[in-house]
């Protein structure tokens, strides 16, 4: 962790006075579950990156394909696989509720500390 | 040219406010508002000032917009008393961690419940550690002045907290008395330009207010509060001289009256010092050496200057308007604070505590008269019988 500064170096009131650092803070150790991404099954059509509430969808722009998530500061809300297209195909093609870490599943949202 | 006019304190407030016809105010326009806004209104609707008036639902609104606004660069005031203040409550502190020199016109009126209206002085304890400045005001003139000063203060740079602005509810928000307002140009001349530091409408340099602030650097905030009240006991003392230059009226951090060569003295603030100036003069006439201090600035205390100016007093009596309940010996705010600065400093005089005027209840001459005579009697004895008086309460 960096050196914290004193009270005579930091701006008042808690104003932050740069724009765009919310990307140093590491939010991704707040994470119960993580998700995973079925490169196989994905159709690249970035519902998971428009609906993402923290930019935590990594894509290639150039080549327009979703190429996986930022777990430095993905919290594991699992809106992504909630809003899956091919999640909800794939559950409604089994006929019954699916657990979350169900392999047929394009994204996956697996307990931390638990292998995929 | 400046000129005297019959005003309520609650008018001079207004006029104040039309004069330094700030950006923006943001106020709760129904019970328990003062007049102050009614009248203000008015000066919006004339097109007297350019401030946005915004109307809002609630107190805890009102001095949420404040905050949004004085974030947005502007120069900010408003006006509640009583239950308002209250309901304004978590917004009062943020107001003064996120360092938003706003202006309040606080008439002192007593908490709820039972419900009442009328004058006392627990409004404004509750917010004694909110961070805020804090002024008292004898009559409308003063309200008036410390309106104008309370500006300055709250902007200066090295200060950037919140002032309220103390008056009697009714006493002297609804009485008329004679108010020199002066001349609109100098007024604006005197409260100057406000330059905000850190405004959030400057697009080009964004920034954020009010983020999460953890274990790690909150406790750092709340040090750089200390260091502006710190800052603001020099800055309201600069203001107060600059004031008096233009307007020539000398202000402090509290006012004496006969206190030089007086063997006991009563502390009290706001209308009722008033009352007590016409006491000790009819107790001088009688021989009798009696003074007063009026404290003028509450937040930041001025402990030592407090002490240094009762330090050669036989018996000192603090008049209290409000309770602290469950306090030492259920005393009143004032009195607590000042034995506190006393006893660090080294000094120990004979004091008591009369606690007054709940809700309203008049506070007779004859009264103060009898505090006083109490002070004499322990001036002699060294001794002081009761520790805390209600005094006037029916038994």
């Amino acid at each position: 962790m960096a050196q914290l500064k004193g009270w005579r170096e930091i701006p008042i009131g808690g104003l932050i006075l740069e724009a765009g650092n919310a990307v140093e803070y590491k939010t991704g150790g707040w994470r119960a579950f993580r998700p995973v991404f079925g490169q196989a099954q994905c159709i690249h059509c970035f519902q998971c990156w428009l609906f993402c509430p923290d930019s935590s969808i990594m894509v290639d722009a150039e080549n327009e394909k979703m190429v996986g998530f930022d777990l430095e500061h993905c919290k594991g809300c699992g809106i992504c696989a909630s809003v899956c297209p091919v999640n909800a195909k794939v559950i409604r093609q089994a006929g019954e509720a699916l657990k979350r870490d169900d392999p047929r599943l394009c994204i996956r949202m697996i307990e931390e500390g638990k292998a995929e | 040219m400046s000129k005297y006019e019959a005003l309520t304190g609650d008018q001079a407030v207004a006029t104040a406010m039309r004069q330094i016809n700030p950006d923006v105010v943001a106020a709760y326009p129904i019970t328990p508002q003062t007049e102050t806004v009614e009248f203000f209104a008015e000066y919006v609707a004339n097109g007297e000032v350019t401030t946005d008036f915004i109307c809002v639902e609630s107190e805890h609104s009102a001095m949420s917009a404040c905050v949004g606004a004085s974030a947005a660069g502007a120069r900010v005031m408003t006006a509640t008393s009583a239950n308002g203040l209250a309901l304004m409550w978590e917004v009062v502190y943020i107001a003064a961690s996120l360092r938003c020199p706003i202006v309040m016109s606080l008439v002192n009126r007593a908490l709820s419940g039972p419900i009442n209206i009328h004058c006392d002085h627990s409004d404004v304890m509750g917010m004694r550690d909110s961070g805020w400045i804090i002024l008292f005001s004898e009559n409308g003139q003063e309200a008036y002045d410390n309106i104008i000063q309370a500006v300055r203060i709250a902007e200066h740079p090295d200060v950037l907290l919140p002032v309220a602005v103390c008056q009697d509810g009714f006493i002297t928000s609804h009485a008329m008395e004679r108010v020199e307002v002066y001349d609109d140009a100098d007024v604006r001349a005197f409260v100057g330009t406000y330059r905000p530091k850190w405004s959030i409408l400057d697009v080009d340099n964004p920034k954020t207010y009010g983020p999460l602030d953890f274990y790690d650097y909150y406790y750092e905030h709340k040090r750089q509060q200390v260091e502006a009240m710190e800052h603001a006991r020099r800055v309201i003392l600069e203001v107060a001289d600059e004031f008096n230059r233009k307007f020539g009226r000398n202000y402090g951090l509290f006012e004496t009256y006969r206190l030089e060569d007086a063997d006991v003295a009563v502390v009290v603030t706001n209308s009722t010092a008033g009352t007590a100036k016409v006491v000790v003069d009819n107790l001088r006439a009688q021989g009798l050496k009696v003074g007063l201090l009026k404290p003028r600035v509450f937040r930041p205390f001025p402990a030592k200057e407090l002490t240094d100016a009762l330090r050669h007093l036989k018996a000192v009596a603090v008049m209290d308007r409000s309770i602290a309940f469950g306090s030492m010996n259920n005393a009143g705010p004032l009195f607590l604070e000042l034995t506190a600065a006393l006893a660090i400093h080294g000094v120990h005089i004979p004091i008591a505590d009369y606690v007054f005027g709940l809700g309203g209840r008049d506070i007779k001459p004859s009264e103060i008269e009898s505090v006083y005579r109490d002070m004499l009697r322990v001036a002699e004895t060294g001794r002081v019988e009761r520790l805390v008086t209600y005094l006037s309460v029916r038994e």
